[in-house]
């Protein structure tokens, strides 16, 4: 089973370096958020206030939701999804590995966003408690993302679907992970982003398990 | 819960009671349908007739709202996996990744598969759909003839005993029909089970054991090959169907 998920991965990540459609749209959108909210806000000057960690999280969640269009969009040209329903494989290998492609351009986008947005709020760039915080909450966006991507990818109305589906559900990720960041910026212990952060592990378990369930019937009728 | 009795041992598929319902609109309406080991078993039908739909759900990609299916002896539903090993599906859809190369779009189809010895089994593919020298050109980049039979090539790359061809000619222009049909000849060989769903009669008449008409998702008439002539397979068609009203 973990062979044909990085198989899947694999194939994802060939056809991104390839055509770079999901990096690049993402990576712009976001850094346009950013650049927005600079402007919008004017907040270079004072470095952490309560509406800071929520341009970040703001970034990366509809960044987010371009890509998992986009990831899903590409297995349904060419009836391609149909392809690897065919493979003799469960289902859930599918999920796992449009998850695991998910997981790592996201990952890769907030690996070039977050330090833009440190530097453009004059924040500083070496904060060794974010990449926990950042990596469970985008586990949690890729998670449910890839779900309702599925979902999504079957109406007309794919593009505004999926915000629409997704956006309620990732609602408690968003906001822990933005209470998480909030701390990290303001130099806060770990214990006091502790609680946080298990609400975002736990959630993390719930959409990767009920995802894995429920992306059978999702991608056959 | 009753259960059902199992698929006879000589049949390759067996099929009793599909009927598929999307909405209130009925595709399939109590199908039964039984093609024995090595049979080529060709579907006519107009637009809509459900012929789509039946090789979706033999091929396990939509599930039946009631009936069961049997593949190799094997119960569609308890054992899909196994199932989906035993077959292959040719559309006029490829399935293929337009930025990846012909040779990684078989390695990704086979890697899925688990096929054992890869490499050599991509160049013999390659080699019986004639792409030996396009094996490294971009999918997306071949000719819409060249395409389908890089489709081929994965649809038998795992050597399945069952081959569901949904109207493989659709769209091609006739010089690209014909090479096809000449690939599609040398793989439908041996002991292969074949299903072919096609609007054309004089074609699907070439290539069957026997033929069946689907209408309005209901097994209207199946008769073996040989006992039906071209002009009379036109006009039981047209009876059974409505054509030419």
């Amino acid at each position: 089973m973990l062979g044909q998920v990085i198989t899947i991965l694999w194939k994802d990540i060939q056809t991104e370096l390839r055509t770079k459609e999901v990096i690049t749209s993402v990576l712009v959108f976001a850094l346009l958020v950013l650049v927005i909210f600079v402007f919008a806000f004017g907040i270079g000057e004072s470095p952490v206030n309560e509406v800071t960690p929520g341009i970040l999280w703001a970034a990366l969640t509809f960044g987010g939701i371009l890509g998992g269009n986009r990831i899903f969009a590409v297995e349904k040209e060419n009836s391609r999804l149909e392809g690897l329903m065919l493979c003799p494989v469960d289902r859930a290998v599918i999920y796992w590995g449009k998850l695991a492609g998910n997981f790592v351009f996201m990952l890769f986008v907030a690996a070039v966003v977050t330090p833009v947005f440190l530097a453009l709020f004059n924040l500083p760039l070496f904060l060794p408690a974010l990449p926990p915080v950042i990596l469970l909450a985008v586990a949690g966006f890729a998670a449910a993302g890839t779900l309702f991507a599925a979902v999504a990818i079957n109406t007309r109305a794919r593009d505004i679907m999926l915000p629409l589906l997704f956006l309620p559900v990732a609602v408690p990720v968003i906001v822990a992970a933005v209470e998480a960041t909030g701390l990290v910026l303001a130099g806060r212990p770990w214990g006091e982003m502790l609680i946080w952060l298990q609400i975002m592990a736990a959630f993390d378990i719930i959409y990767l398990v009920a995802s894995t369930l429920v992306f059978e019937f999702v991608i056959e009728e | 819960m009753a259960k059902s009795a199992p698929a006879p041992p000589d049949a390759a598929i067996e099929a009793r009671g599909l009927t598929k319902v999307f909405g209130d609109r009925y595709a399939l309406r109590g199908v039964d349908l039984s093609v024995g080991r090595g049979e080529h078993l060709v579907i006519f039908g107009p637009n809509g007739a459900g012929k789509t739909t039946l090789v979706k759900i033999l091929a396990t990609l939509v599930k039946p709202s009631s009936g069961d299916v049997w593949l190799d002896g094997s119960n569609l539903r308890a054992r899909p996996e196994l199932v989906r090993r035993k077959l292959s599906l040719v559309s006029h859809q490829t399935f293929l990744y337009d930025n990846l190369t012909v040779y990684e779009n078989l390695r990704f189809y086979g890697r899925m598969y688990g096929i054992p010895d890869l490499e050599r089994n991509i160049r013999e593919v390659a080699a019986r759909v004639q792409l030996e020298t396009r094996l490294h050109q971009r999918a997306g980049t071949l000719s819409h003839g060249l395409q389908r039979r890089a489709a081929i090539a994965r649809a038998v790359l795992h050597d399945p005993p069952i081959l569901f061809l949904d109207e493989p000619e659709a769209g091609l222009d006739p010089r690209a029909t014909s090479v096809v049909r000449e690939i599609l000849g040398s793989v439908n060989t041996g002991e292969r089970t074949v299903i072919i769903t096609t609007h054309n009669l004089e074609r699907g008449l070439e290539l069957g054991d026997r033929v069946v008409i689907l209408h309005r998702g209901q097994v209207v008439f199946q008769a073996p090959r040989r006992e039906v002539d071209a002009a009379g397979f036109r006009r039981v068609y047209d009876r059974c169907t409505g054509a030419g009203r």
